[in-house]
């Protein structure tokens, strides 16, 4: 057999291990239950990012310097979007799940996972256009402060508009798009008003309870970085979350398929992964 | 468990390798083939006419079975967990996403020396170093003969890794998997989670 120059998988594995349990004294966030292919990849970025040579050495790293721990934590958790990101997505909510929204006096959206916001302002812009969004609130949660902050703001950099501005059009956006934004210098501020009806928190979805209940849920590209029990886990959250008929929108090669509630939701949408809640 | 990797040039060069494999080929087979990042659906249908297997696309968290060729969705890398994939949207590698390196290196990670790596014709560098992370595991690396290649970075580029002995012409591929399966030699090794 060829020999293993590397440290055997099983050490690696519990050296991540040891790393994570750390993290989780640290500052209280348990990534245990995230899917370790992801994370492994995540973790080792960050192995050769603070030149620590190996999974220890980050750990030893980390217990002694916060801001590496920091460093670790942001690079952990956050998932880079784009607005409007899978313009047949919103083409599906604009003219499929608007026009049965409308027919409710109040509605409820929590996009869970919110990351840097992008989501959450596309969500706003699409309400706006259906005219509802004056009716609506817009629940915005992620496990990471920081994260929140930035989405909170509204501040976007401009090199990303382009592209931007572009799924906006694809997604059958009715304005111009450039008129939800001030542009200063490298940085866009999108309008006051598409923030009105957002509330932002923090939420942990591997340990937080459900807080109210939603018309619709979105949760796109989050969940894959969950192995199949914490899945599970947000799964049920969700589903303890929606109202019933309500709406659950997943990122575009996700599926309720491998989850155990599959049988609580009927396919609105098979390739823009669009769900509705039936029991 | 087979992975291939492949770009410019790769849907034919897959197309011939899946027209070799019968409808009795034992093994799980996990692609990356270098893709716009719109979706398209058509892509998967263009490998289903050339397979006697069934092609999918993969679906996050979907489980791996035997005799199926798994295709990586367009703009998400592919991972390999025990008995699943896992997708991530994380930063492009060596430029592109879905990228063979994370997919090579997530599966020596789970399967060790039942691997079987494939690097076809591309433009680019990327599988090479997800190449050596399946032999350092113990497992076997094919390339196409970068002779037969419409592009033949990828491929030289993977030989230069690897320094593999198991190169071969586009023709002599899907033969030498099937071999391979029947010989069930990797599936024998012993895996070096065990000697740890």
């Amino acid at each position: 057999m060829i020999p293993n120059p590397e440290p055997a998988q099983g050490s690696e594995a519990s050296e991540l291990d040891r790393l994570l349990d750390a993290v989780s004294e640290g500052c209280g966030v348990n990534f245990r239950d995230y899917a370790r292919s992801s994370l492994k990849r995540r973790v080792m970025f960050r192995v050769a990012e603070e030149r620590a040579g190996t999974i220890s050495g980050l750990c030893a790293r980390v217990l002694d310097d916060q801001a590496c721990m920091e460093r670790l934590l942001m690079s952990l958790t956050i998932h880079v979007s784009a607005m409007f990101r899978d313009p047949g997505f919103y083409a599906v909510l604009r003219a499929e799940v608007a026009p049965v929204l409308r027919t409710y006096p109040f509605l409820r959206f929590w996009v869970a996972g919110c990351s840097t916001g992008e989501e959450v302002y596309s969500l706003a812009i699409l309400l706006h256009e259906e005219g509802l969004y004056p009716r609506s609130r817009i629940y915005a949660t992620d496990l990471n402060e920081s994260v929140i902050e930035k989405a909170r703001s509204g501040v976007f950099p401009i090199s990303t508009m382009r592209e931007h501005t572009r799924n906006y059009q694809l997604a059958g956006g009715q304005g111009a798009f450039a008129e939800y934004y001030t542009a200063d210098q490298d940085l866009v501020i999108f309008r006051p008003f598409l923030r009105e009806n957002m509330i932002f928190a923090a939420h942990n979805l591997a340990e937080g309870a459900s807080f109210n209940e939603f018309h619709m849920i979105l949760c796109r590209n989050v969940m894959i970085y969950f192995n199949r029990s914490l899945q599970d886990r947000v799964h049920k959250l969700f589903h303890e979350s929606l109202i019933m008929f309500g709406y659950l929108g997943l990122g575009r090669s996700e599926s309720v398929r491998f989850s155990s509630f599959e049988p609580c939701y009927e396919t609105l949408s098979p390739k823009e992964r669009i769900y509705r809640k039936i029991k | 468990m087979i992975v291939i990797g492949a770009s410019l040039g790769g849907l034919q060069a897959l197309q011939t390798i899946l027209r070799g494999l019968p409808p009795t080929f034992p093994w799980p087979a996990a692609v990356v083939l270098h893709r716009d990042k719109e979706p398209d659906s058509s892509l998967c249908e263009l490998l289903q006419r050339s397979s006697a297997l069934p092609v999918v696309e993969v679906l996050d968290k979907q489980p791996i079975q035997p005799g199926t060729i798994y295709l990586a969705p367009a703009d998400y890398h592919l991972l390999v967990e025990p008995g699943h994939f896992c997708l991530s949207t994380d930063d492009p590698v060596c430029c592109a996403r879905p990228s063979i390196d994370v997919l090579f290196e997530s599966a020596a990670d789970v399967y060790g020396p039942s691997l079987i790596g494939v690097v076809l014709t591309g433009g680019s560098r990327d599988g090479a170093g997800g190449a050596a992370r399946i032999q350092r595991e113990g497992g076997i690396v094919l390339v196409q003969d970068p002779a037969t290649a419409q592009n033949a970075v990828m491929p030289a580029a993977a030989i230069d890794a690897t320094k593999t002995s198991f190169v071969l012409p586009l023709s002599q591929l899907g033969g030498r998997l099937i071999q391979l399966a029947q010989s069930k030699l990797p599936l024998h090794f012993p895996s070096p989670k065990s000697n740890s």
